[in-house]
């Protein structure tokens, strides 16, 4: 599949879309999901945030969202739209594929035709096309996150969310969704701030990767991924690779214990 | 009475997912172009047809049995045998005549009430979901609805209302209300955080999150709500009218009215209609919903 022509991310690769400064959140039940979280990403920069189960992870991406406000510290965020992709698909079941993908547009008030070419092309980015009519029952875990990344793809976000969006997937459909996900960004250009629990993951991905530790959640360790873009499934078993999986693996027990 | 809703994942989108994602394309091979199948386990349809059948046979053998073998010949009007439904009252004009035209009036009655609960109930529900004081004020309300004996106010409703049409129809609406207004604003308080979250991230304001997302997440709750309240309303028409004996008479009056006469054939028949009146307006229902949100949603956890 060839990147879209419209795609020309090399004019705004840089541009900050993301900063938090000593970011906390402290619930009202008084415990400290997060702390003293400094992050920045521009645009081009696809930034991975690994830790373990309960660490905060989720709030960062809250905050950086605007569901959830941090209780301390600035949390700036400069992006005209944001994408956000749920653990879950969280497509509407009444919805055909193609209706799911529009309702983002919809809800921004973009016009009727220009929401149709939206929605087209976001489908045909994922690999969706032929299936716009089904409704989701009718598709397997794969590809109703694909339909959620093309509802997303259709705000041509400068910032995206991933909240471990391939966490429930089998791992041949994740790794495939993770070159297809790679292969969007390199075209798009988009900021992204990913969070998983994996640690192979984390590094085929991203440009950055950073280690948080257990509650509260702060931010040990970064590591810069030096692969490039053109990355193929094949980079998962160079010993570089294995190299950096093994530091941020160290990283994270290192923060856990 | 209460709404029984299953969750929003269905058995079918479970069973349906039998193909783990190889490539699109793979995938589009292994779904075909159509819905997959939804596997569920099932008896034979003829066991299914024959059961019931069998015990209706039953049914009518004890009824006989009872008519001729239990009731001496002048107290058969208390039981009259099942054929002469048909040929004491189907095939008499001067019964048909009477019944007839007053199912036609009880059918107008339960679905003016329905049609009037269905809005009232709706709007009340929708009010409520909205704001959490509009539904404190107002929950218990629709709950003391449910909970004082509707009939306990039938001869109040004829006091202010008069006894015909006007006061077999607010009957009526008062029996069908509670199960659209608490299926309703069930559905409505069910819809998924996610969705929500979705809806919030991307500045949805309150009509656009009520059209968009928590009616149509609610539609099968208010499917199931209207199907209760169908056959309450049918209820309510015939109880009315038993009460209401001014003006054109329903069903609820021709039943009284044979039975004061001991015409014991006729009053067997007009029940029989009756049950027919209350079956149709359910399975009416049912198949409205079926139209309205089978194809997405499963209703096999329903029933």
């Amino acid at each position: 599949m060839s990147a879209p022509a419209h795609a020309a991310p090399s004019t705004t690769t840089g541009t900050r879309v993301l900063e938090f400064t000593d970011v906390a959140r402290q619930f009202p039940d008084g415990t400290v999901a997060l702390e003293g979280v400094d992050l920045t990403i521009d645009r081009g920069e696809f930034v991975t945030v690994v830790g373990p189960s309960g660490c905060g992870k989720s709030t960062l991406l809250r905050i950086a969202s605007g569901l959830d406000a941090a209780s301390a510290g600035t949390a700036r965020v400069d992006a005209a739209r944001i994408g956000y992709v749920f653990q879950d698909a969280t497509l509407l079941p009444w919805r055909s594929v193609k209706k799911n993908v529009e309702l983002l547009a919809e809800l921004h008030g973009i016009s009727t035709t220009a929401t149709n070419q939206a929605a087209l092309d976001a489908i045909e980015l994922v690999g969706l096309r032929g299936h716009e009519k089904k409704l989701p029952r009718a598709l397997s875990g794969g590809m109703k996150m694909r339909a959620s990344l093309a509802r997303s793809l259709t705000l041509d976000p400068d910032l995206f969310l991933f909240d471990e969006p391939f966490g429930a997937l089998d791992e041949i459909t994740r790794e495939r969704l993770n070159d297809e996900l790679i292969r969007l960004f390199v075209a798009k250009g988009f900021g992204a701030l990913f969070i998983t629990h994996s640690v192979s993951e984390a590094v085929y991905m991203s440009t950055r990767v950073l280690v948080m530790s257990g509650r509260p959640g702060r931010i040990v360790d970064s590591f810069e991924v030096p692969f490039g873009t053109d990355r193929t499934p094949e980079l998962r078993f160079t010993p570089e690779f294995a190299k950096l999986a093994g530091e941020v693996s160290h990283a994270l027990r290192e923060g856990h214990s | 009475m209460t709404a029984t809703l299953p969750g929003q994942t269905t058995t079918s989108e479970e069973t349906a997912v039998t193909s783990t994602l190889e490539s699109p394309t793979a995938e589009a091979v292994a779904t075909g172009s159509t819905p997959a199948p939804v596997v569920r386990r099932r008896r034979p349809r003829a066991v299914n047809l024959a059961l019931p059948v069998l015990v209706f046979a039953a049914l009518v053998g004890a009824w006989y049995a009872i008519t001729y073998l239990i009731l001496d010949p002048g107290r058969r009007f208390l039981m009259p045998a099942p054929h002469t439904l048909v040929t004491d009252a189907l095939l008499d004009p001067a019964i048909t005549d009477k019944v007839w035209p007053a199912l036609g009036r009880s059918v107008v009655v339960t679905f003016t009430g329905l049609a009037i609960a269905i809005v009232i109930g709706m709007l009340w529900a929708i009010a409520m979901s909205q704001s959490r004081a509009i539904e404190t004020s107002l929950y218990p309300y629709a709950v003391a609805l449910q909970c004082i004996p509707i009939l306990a106010l039938v001869p109040l409703i004829g006091f202010w209302f008069g006894y015909d049409f006007p006061s077999r129809v607010v009957v009526c609406v008062m029996i069908a209300l509670f199960p659209i207004v608490s299926n309703t604003l069930f559905g409505i308080q069910s819809v998924e955080r996610g969705h929500h979250e979705l809806f919030t991230l991307h500045k949805a304001g309150r009509i656009t999150r009520l059209v968009k997302l928590q009616l149509p997440a609610a539609m099968p709750a208010i499917f199931a709500g209207f199907r209760i309240s169908a056959g309450l309303s049918v209820v309510g028409a015939i109880v009315g009218d038993l009460f209401f004996k001014q003006g054109d008479p329903g069903l609820g009056i021709l039943l009284d009215n044979f039975r004061a006469r001991l015409q014991g054939s006729a009053l067997f028949f007009t029940i029989l209609v009756t049950a027919a009146l209350g079956f149709a307006v359910f399975f009416l229902f049912g198949w409205l919903s079926k139209l309205a949100v089978g194809r997405w949603y499963d209703q096999s956890r329903d029933r």
